[in-house]
């Protein structure tokens, strides 16, 4: 994309720090800040039970607690579904509106999986990145001969031709309208008690679906074996990521979207990286695909829609396109808007405000109504508009403003701060 | 037969003949300038000579090779680079990765899939790039980015981005244009360093005289499309012809 000029201050604060000297390798080939960041993720996605049930389960409150299994699976899948989409439009800055089309294909993939071989999600996971993987090759071959605007129209014409194909011509892959599940008289031919009973999503044994329920005073914390799997297959994709956008291909990346001519006449072929970036991101989209049907055994066509396309789009603008962590915030963030305030209705506004004399009471829930339980777009909505008019790096940009006022204040207090931290902002 | 043989090439723009008829010999080894007034079109014979645009007539060889059919990055991997008219740098990354990109691209070819190393642990290309930029004097600028640099500077950037190529043949678009007379003679020093150091052959269209003149060891004038006179500087200096495509005094 040779022809928009990004502003230096924003793309300075939203493009990945590197710093040019030899970078001392603190673990697995990370620098001590990326392996901080990776630390500081581990952290969050293994306690993510507790911190994000932080409200008694009886209380008020409670229906802001999103660490329930279904959610907190959402969470890591579309993690992983931005952080992969990332890798292509925040290095490369190739804005692709089909990328549900990759997702929804790793779901067929794994679905046939657990109908033909076996419940165990092993095989379903790694043949929906495969074919994901062989599908983004082909639409990213064609769609990568233009640039710009053309390129998110042809990528989006190819979702949009999957989903319909899916619905319609062909159906008896994807059971159209209907779409697939795990069904009793399933092949299944690894499975020794295959044809007698629903199998149940699980690995070697261990069910999907089954949970550990911890009770701590009036605190309730769920541990599922199925989150586990999938936030444990999102670090593994995110450690990937950060190796990815610190290598040579990680720079050749960021080189394309700052000027591919200038790549070109430097004897780079920008195509294949291009195209890498591509097939990479989809096989990302097909693992968070196969991951879903791992977490719920059934695929429709919807999946592929160009809403769910966009969706992931707005998580990477939102969180912050080219950073590493902005993705997988973004996610989070949409899918908690999604699931929590869509769920508030007008008796809890009515609850909310009732220390409120009557009118002005009514008064409140009426302004507010629109922007909670089905008004969540609108919500959603107007906080991407803020964030991308207000913070062009999303959520990182905002936080490392925060930080930076923290710092500032720290050094009024007296204590000295290194340049460096100021010079380059972790993110 | 001279490295570069660009024969009876014309380029039209809709009714304009930007090139007619160019004929170029450039010997191996020397430094041959192209100068001539604005409109000439002495960019778009470089245009011609890196895939940026096909010529409609005529052909150009380097290094026996043909170069027409053939993709920009395809002509950089023969030992083409070219310092532009207006800087084309990496205006997002830093002045480090700038010249540590085509570095890479000459070491490692036109496409690689290094995606589990880091970069900045490539020793070899580590220090090629603090020698390079040394060379040019920006090792205090090595963090910045790219894009906030003055126009002289990323001038410098772009040819010690070509420059870390070793390229058999340097195009070099106005380098000096846009610097301080400080910078200018930085780079006058600069490329007959480097011309002493290591064969190179230097293409270079300037209209500072004073640049010229300290470094070609042939000048061809360009006016209106086509080739006025070739010849040594010295004969080049007072030369009716010359002047009259400067100043348009006949006719
Ligand atoms: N892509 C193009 N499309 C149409 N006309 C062009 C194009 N490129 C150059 N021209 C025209 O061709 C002629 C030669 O242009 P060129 O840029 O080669 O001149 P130049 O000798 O480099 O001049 P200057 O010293 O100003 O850089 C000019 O009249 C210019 O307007
Ligand atoms: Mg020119």
């Amino acid at each position: 994309m040779t022809d928009h000029t990004t502003d230096p201050r924003t793309a300075a604060s939203a493009r990945p720090a590197t710093a040019s000297h030899a970078t001392e390798t603190a673990f697995l080939g990370l620098g001590p800040k990326d392996f901080r960041l990776l630390l500081i993720v581990i952290a969050l996605t293994m306690l993510a039970p507790f911190l994000l049930n932080p409200f008694p389960a009886g209380s008020e409150l409670a229906q802001f607690n999103a660490g329930y299994p279904d959610l907190m699976q959402r969470f890591v899948i579309f993690g992983i579904f931005a952080i992969g989409f990332n890798i292509l439009f925040g290095l490369t800055g190739y804005l692709s509106f089909g990328h549900a089309a990759f997702l929804g294909v790793g779901s067929y993939a794994a679905i046939w999986m657990m109908k033909l071989l076996t419940m165990n999600v092993i095989p379903a996971i790694v043949l929906s990145v495969i074919v994901a993987g062989i599908f983004a090759l082909l639409v990213g071959f064609i769609s990568l001969r233009r640039s710009g605007i053309y390129f998110s129209i042809l990528t989006l014409a190819f979702a949009q031709m999957s989903y319909a194909l899916a619905y319609s011509v062909l159906t008896p892959i994807t059971g159209g309208e209907t779409g697939l599940q795990a069904k009793i008289n399933d092949p299944r031919i690894l499975d020794p008690g295959a044809g007698q009973s629903l199998g149940r999503a699980n690995l070697f044994g261990l069910e999907m679906g089954s949970s550990y329920n911890l009770q701590i005073g009036d605190w309730s914390f769920t541990f599922n074996a199925g989150y586990y799997l999938a936030a444990i297959v999102m670090l593994v994709g995110f450690y990937l990521a950060i190796r990815l956008f610190r290598s040579p291909f990680g720079m050749m990346l960021r080189a394309v979207k700052s000027n591919q001519q200038r790549m070109n006449y430097t004897g780079l072929n920008s195509r294949p990286y291009t195209l890498a970036a591509f097939v990479i991101s989809g096989m990302y989209a097909g693992l968070a695909g196969g991951l879903m049907v791992a977490m719920d055994t059934q695929v429709g066509p919807e999946r592929m829609f160009w809403t769910a396309s966009g969706e992931v789009v707005l998580m990477t603008i939102l969180g912050g396109a080219g950073t590493l962590i902005g993705p997988v915030l973004g996610a989070g963030m949409i899918k908690y808007m999604e699931n929590i305030v869509s769920k508030i209705n007008d008796n809890i506004l009515h609850q909310w405000f009732s220390f409120l004399p009557d009118g002005l009471e009514d008064a409140l829930v009426a302004i507010v109504y629109p922007f909670i339980g089905k008004g969540w777009n609108l919500t959603l909505g107007i906080v991407f508009m803020l964030v991308v008019i207000f913070l062009p790096g999303g959520l990182v940009q905002g936080g490392q403003k925060v930080a930076r006022l923290f710092r500032r204040n720290n050094r009024k207090g007296g204590g000295a701060e290194s340049e460096a931290a100021k010079k380059q902002p972790a993110e | 037969m001279g490295i570069l043989e660009v024969k009876n090439v014309g380029k039209r723009f809709g009714g304009l003949k930007a090139l007619d008829n160019v004929n170029l010999s450039v010997q191996e080894n020397t430094v041959h300038a192209i100068i001539g007034p604005n409109g000439a079109g002495k960019s778009t014979l470089l245009n011609c000579l890196i895939g940026k645009l096909i010529p409609d007539t005529g052909s150009v060889m380097f290094d026996g090779q043909s170069v027409l059919g053939r993709k920009p990055h395809e002509i950089n991997q023969m030992g083409i680079s070219r310092v532009f008219q207006t800087p084309e740098i990496f205006g997002d990354l830093t002045v480090f990765e700038n010249v540590m990109i085509p570095i890479f691209a000459r070491r490692d070819g036109a496409f690689a899939l290094h995606a589990f190393k880091q970069v900045m642990n490539d020793r070899d290309i580590r220090e090629r790039t603090e020698a390079m930029l040394a060379d040019v004097n920006m090792l205090d600028k090595r963090d910045a980015h790219a894009a906030s640099l003055s126009r002289g500077d990323k001038r410098r950037l772009e040819m010690a981005m070509c420059l870390s190529q070793q390229p058999k043949l340097l195009l070099l678009d106005e380098p000096t244009a846009g610097m301080a007379r400080a910078d200018t003679n930085n780079t006058i020093d600069l490329l007959k360093e480097i011309k002493a150091k290591r064969d190179i052959t230097m293409c270079i269209i300037e209209h500072d005289m004073h640049v010229v003149f300290s470094l070609a060891e042939r000048i061809t004038v360009l006016a209106q499309g086509t080739p006025l006179v070739e010849d040594v500087p010295d004969n080049i200096k007072g030369h009716p012809k010359v002047r009259e495509a400067y100043l348009g005094t006949a006719h």
